[in-house]
């Protein structure tokens, strides 16, 4: 199975207008690496997602999602923002950006990674160790450590 | 506190786990115990029934509809977005916690949870689950016994022993309101009816403490047929049982979301009912058709011997069960006599043995009333109510008053009924009582011959029952605190 996420998928220092545009920024690297097959197909439907609900959550964070029929595999974009972008939450901008895509078909598998992940997110030593990572690579191997595999 | 909660999100992906994961460490700071049904994309994972029986509440943290809700429709219930989960979990629980606190025990939803919440643990020993199931049944059968004997015994106070020959569709048609004979007649007929229920509440509410909503419909069902066949209260509890097992069993199978639908409506049900009819029919039914026959007729083969040793059998048999196929044997074995004495001389076998069976007849009822005014730690509280009811019960010759002692803790009550009713059958014989009615208890006195021996001999067996029952059960409960583990209860039960 492919991993979760890789060193591409990383951003450490995100400068972007609103969550449109995070949440872009986040998206083209999926397309880069091929995660994605259509950017502007699969921003469409993290939109929709978005409207329906905004995706901020107290503490600073924010996770963009969608399944989508655009995507290949389950996979996770992480942007870091020092002055960080509001996604709605009612205690601030978020600074830890979680892009999280699913694929429209498939097992039940990689759901459940992707289930391991989000509950990862409600654990504060999660986001702390995600917050002092030094590099792109410390992000990866923090998130492939504590995301277990099914 | 046992809490339950549905998380769910529009995706399925990130806010269903994470608001099952906040309220989870929220419940533990809490102290608190919960499971989450996470209905995701992933599937979701059912909640265990067992578990769901005994929760005092549930949190629904869903933007979509609850799948299945109707499973939790006997708890109080609290319901938010999902992001509320994530946002303040703490909040959630404690606000779940005094919604459960706070449920009026009246209320269905409170009495379902709380009855049973004291009743089915979870990681108990089986054989501790055994008797939680059974007192599942039991309490919910008691106020029947309650209603209906109370209201039998009552109509033979006002009407005689003979009201119960008044057919129901003559109380209907004839009803009046200055007649003595028809409240009587009434209040039998009303009686009688609750009684038909004893059974199939019973197996009802044993399915039910197994299987939970599912098990209602089997149980009941399967009860009723108990009834039906004679197979009595024991049979009762083999429905409850069965109907249990098989709805819990089908429950369980996974579906396509196609059939999901129709699963708890129609699928379960039916297939439930289908499976515990069967066993009860051709499984249960035939061989104890044959039991019964060959008990009767070995019975008849005994005129003639010792009737002190008569009255010994009759009196074992007239407690086995209380109004299963054993009792009615020995019940009637003797109305049969009875019917063949006619106006013949009033010393004859015949009314001595009616005697005998009415009297062994009304110390199971009495000795477990006695059992819990001496003894009240030995029962739990819905048995001491129903201890209260028993003396009316006992001394009216309604056996059935012992049935909730018998079905909650068979293996105790049943050997201690048989030998006080044992030693009043005897005794009876002995001091050669006669009857000349076929039922009535006290109600009858002045068709008993020497009635203040007949009296003896009723106290001697209602003695010899409680004396039992409270040292097997207290045995029990040196037992079990010795090992606090539950091994000597899984071993005894």
């Amino acid at each position: 199975m492919t991993d979760l996420i890789t060193a591409d998928l990383v951003l450490l220092d995100l400068q972007a207008d609103d969550k449109d545009d995070a949440t872009r920024q986040l998206v083209q690297r999926l397309a880069a690496v091929g995660r994605a097959t259509d950017a502007e197909g699969f921003l469409a439907d993290v939109r929709k997602r978005e409207e329906q609900m905004a995706t901020g959550l107290p503490g600073g964070i924010g996770i963009p999602h969608a399944r989508s029929s655009y995507i290949t595999a389950p996979t996770l974009g992480f942007a870091r923002s020092t002055d960080g972008v509001d996604f709605g939450a009612e205690d601030g901008p978020a600074t830890l950006i979680f892009l999280i895509a699913a694929p429209e078909s498939g097992g039940d598998d990689h759901l459940k990674i992707l289930a391991s992940l989000a509950r990862k997110l409600m654990r504060a030593e999660f986001k702390d160790s995600l917050r002092s990572a030094a590099t792109e690579q410390d992000i990866v191997d923090i998130v492939n450590r504590e995301v277990v595999t099914p | 506190m046992k809490l339950v909660a549905v998380t769910s999100c529009p995706t399925g992906i990130a806010h269903t786990y994470m608001a099952a994961e906040a309220l989870e460490i929220a419940a533990r700071a809490a102290g608190h115990e919960i499971r989450v049904e996470t209905q995701g994309a992933a599937g979701s994972n059912p909640i265990d029934p067992e578990y769901l029986a005994t929760a005092d509440a549930a949190i629904f943290a869903a933007d979509v509809e609850v799948r299945d809700r109707e499973r939790f429709a006997h708890l109080p219930t609290i319901a938010v977005g999902v992001k509320k989960a994530i946002s303040d979990s703490p909040a959630l629980i404690a606000a779940a916690i005094q919604k459960a606190q706070s449920a009026p025990a009246g209320s269905p939803a409170a009495a379902a949870a709380a009855s049973l919440a004291t009743k089915v643990e979870q990681n108990a020993s089986v054989g501790v689950r055994i008797r939680q199931w059974l007192m599942t049944g039991v309490s919910y059968m008691i106020p029947f016994v309650a209603a209906g004997g109370i209201m039998i015994a009552l109509s033979f106070m006002i009407g005689g022993y003979k009201i119960v020959d008044v057919p129901l569709t003559e109380v209907v048609r004839h009803f009046h309101v200055f007649s003595k004979n028809d409240w009587a007649a009434l209040l039998f007929q009303t009686g009688a009816a609750s009684f038909a229920f004893l059974v199939p509440i019973l197996a009802g509410f044993i399915a039910y403490a197994i299987a939970d909503r599912p098990g209602l419909v089997p149980g009941i069902v399967g009860g009723s047929l108990a009834a039906t066949i004679g197979a009595g209260f024991l049979g009762g509890i083999a429905a409850g049982f069965i109907g249990g097992f098989t709805a819990l069993y089908i429950s369980r199978v996974k579906v396509g979301k196609g059939l999901r639908g129709v699963m708890p409506v129609v699928v379960i049900p039916l297939l439930s009912t289908f499976v515990t009819g069967l066993a009860m029919l051709v499984v249960i039914g035939r061989p104890i058709k044959a039991a019964a026959d060959g008990l009767s007729h070995w019975l008849n083969s005994l005129t003639g011997t010792n009737l002190i040793l008569l009255g010994v059998i009759l009196g074992l048999m007239m407690a086995f069960d209380l109004g299963g196929p054993v009792n009615k044997v020995a019940y009637t074995f003797a109305t049969t006599g009875l019917a063949a004495a006619g106006t013949a001389s009033a010393s004859g076998p015949n009314l001595k043995i009616m005697a005998a069976v009415m009297a062994a007849g009304m110390t199971p009822p009495l000795g477990m009333a006695l059992a819990t005014t001496i003894r009240k730690n030995l029962f739990t509280e819905p048995e001491l109510e129903n201890g209260r009811a028993a003396w009316l019960l006992g001394a009216s010759f309604i056996s059935e008053g012992a049935i909730p002692f018998a079905a909650g803790d068979p293996l105790r009550v049943i050997p201690s009924s048989m030998v006080g009713s044992a030693v009043t059958g005897a005794l009876v014989m002995a001091f050669g009582n006669t009857l000349r009615a076929p039922h009535g208890g006290i109600w009858v006195t002045p068709l008993i011959g020497k009635p203040l021996l007949y009296v003896l001999a009723i106290i001697v067996g209602t003695v010899v029952t409680a004396a039992c029952v409270v040292a097997l059960k207290g045995l029990r409960k040196t037992n079990r605190a010795a090992a606090p583990s539950g091994v000597a209860e899984s071993v005894a039960a």
